[in-house]
């Protein structure tokens, strides 16, 4: 029987009353949002919190919608809501080709967007899809707030620069014109983490890349991120040859371990393969030949 | 802690402690032994219960964070001493072997009809895909959901006074 232990509860009634909450339990305190992380975690002891701190009532968190020029998304967004968000799936396609693949039905109508970032496992898929895409995290203090780039959000394995007073409260993705985006991962069965995974996300000039961004999952990229595959696309035109080129660069960039979902070497081949194919179809949806 | 949880339309107010998952609240608390605890790490679904108006894993939720919500077990699919035409369908499909799964999948099942009345065979197998059925059962588990499904469109197409529920 797995049961979490001992831990004190609050629940939190508005984003100021969760960062007072956080300031008076420090740092041994955790937000509890879907849990559907956190819970296991507890039950295994990998986390001991003393203090829970529950946001689920904050309604004001869970949302989606374009405004000024970018997609919104509340951090208690659950997985379900992105996933059957109209405006999400057609500003960025990369983010509905993840959600299908994300745990399963069940899990995903309770998790949330803004838990599973501050999970930060290192095979978590958004973090991939939120580098491809160049997203912000705005983050909530109890002086105001602050940003920051979705490639300086994790610091480590299982550790992100939101500090022990802070809440992660929305993420902010440029809506941009021009762009198509797609998201391929292998996995050992359905429902599980990625053995790897990429997200792509290219924007095209006439008949060439203007840019792109590339991300990676489960297979030892920093920050989640491609940059090199990413420069060298930049200017470069969509042939097959540039984007095995740009593949078989991203490959060559991670520092993928062996472990139970397999070894180095194939992680490697599917950071490289995962990425062509995802170039592919971002790149059919930039030019509209494909949903 | 003291929480009030409204399940199958009736309100508990317990003492509990914070850590107490919502599967042994309501196993263990309140004898609502339909919600089956299964692998204890949200992959088997047999702890499905909704959570307001959303199918959840009950063994990764609190019970603290059931307070002042609404959750609806297999005791409240049937109404008015009449099966839910999911469990009906579940009867007249064989829809079940040793059952373990059966209370799980059905709820999921109900959320499904209740948002897409007419699904396929595929949307049914995705709807159900984070539960196992560990006699493999799956086959009799859609035609079980269809079974549902058809009962309740010949239902509509009678009428309000046809209705089946």
């Amino acid at each position: 029987m797995q049961v979490p232990a001992q831990v004190e509860y609050e629940k939190a009634a508005s984003v100021e009353h969760a960062l007072a909450l956080l300031a008076r339990y420090g740092p041994e305190a955790r937000v509890l949002a879907g849990g559907h992380s956190l819970i296991p975690m507890m039950k295994l002891r990998l986390a001991q919190p003393e203090t829970l701190i529950d946001i689920n009532g904050l309604t004001e968190l869970a949302y989606l919608r374009v405004t000024g020029g970018e997609l919104l998304i509340g951090a208690l967004t659950r997985h379900a809501e992105l996933l059957a968000s109209a405006p999400a799936g057609e500003h960025f396609a990369i983010l509905h080709d993840a959600e299908k693949v994300i745990a399963d039905p069940v899990v995903r109508s309770w998790g949330t967007i803004g838990g599973s970032l501050c999970q930060a496992d290192p095979s978590e898929d958004l973090s991939a899809a939120f580098a491809a895409l160049k997203a912000t995290m705005v983050i909530c203090h109890p002086g105001g707030t602050r940003t920051v780039s979705a490639r300086e959000f994790h610091t480590a394995p299982y550790e992100t620069v939101v500090g022990p007073g802070e809440l992660l409260t929305e993420i902010r993705i440029p809506v941009r014109p021009g762009g198509g985006s797609a998201y391929e991962k292998v996995g050992r069965r359905v429902g599980d983490w990625p053995v790897g995974a990429a997200g792509v996300a290219l924007w095209l000039d006439g008949d060439a890349i203007a840019d792109a961004g590339i991300g990676l999952t489960a297979v030892g990229a920093g920050h989640f991120a491609a940059p090199e595959a990413e420069e060298f696309l930049r200017g470069a035109s969509p042939s097959e040859d540039n984007l095995a080129r740009a593949g078989q660069i991203a490959a060559e960039h991670c520092r993928p371990v062996s472990d139970q979902r397999g070894p180095a070497a194939y992680k490697r081949h599917l950071a490289g393969e995962l990425t062509v194919r995802a170039l592919r179809r971002a790149l059919r949806r930039a030019r509209g030949e494909d949903t | 802690m003291q929480i009030t949880v409204t399940v199958n339309d009736a309100a508990f107010t317990r003492e509990v402690e914070p850590r107490l998952l919502l599967i042994h609240f309501l196993r263990d608390d309140l004898g609502l032994t339909g919600s089956h605890w299964g692998c204890d790490t949200s992959n088997c679904g047999a702890c499905v219960v909704w959570l307001d108006e959303t199918p959840v894993k009950s063994c990764t939720v609190l019970a603290a964070m059931a307070d002042g919500r609404r959750v609806r077990t297999v005791e409240g699919m049937a109404a008015g001493g009449r099966l839910d035409p999911v469990q009906e369908g579940f009867v007249q499909c064989h829809g079940l072997q040793c059952g373990f799964c059966t209370p799980g999948m059905m709820l999921t099942a109900r959320w499904l009809l209740d948002h897409n009345p007419d699904p396929t065979a595929e949307e049914i197998r995705e709807a159900l895909s984070g539960q196992v059925c560990r006699c493999t059962g799956y086959e009799n588990i859609v035609r079980a959901v269809q079974w549902a499904s058809r009962h309740e469109a010949a239902g509509r197409d009678a009428g309000p006074a046809g209705g089946t529920r």
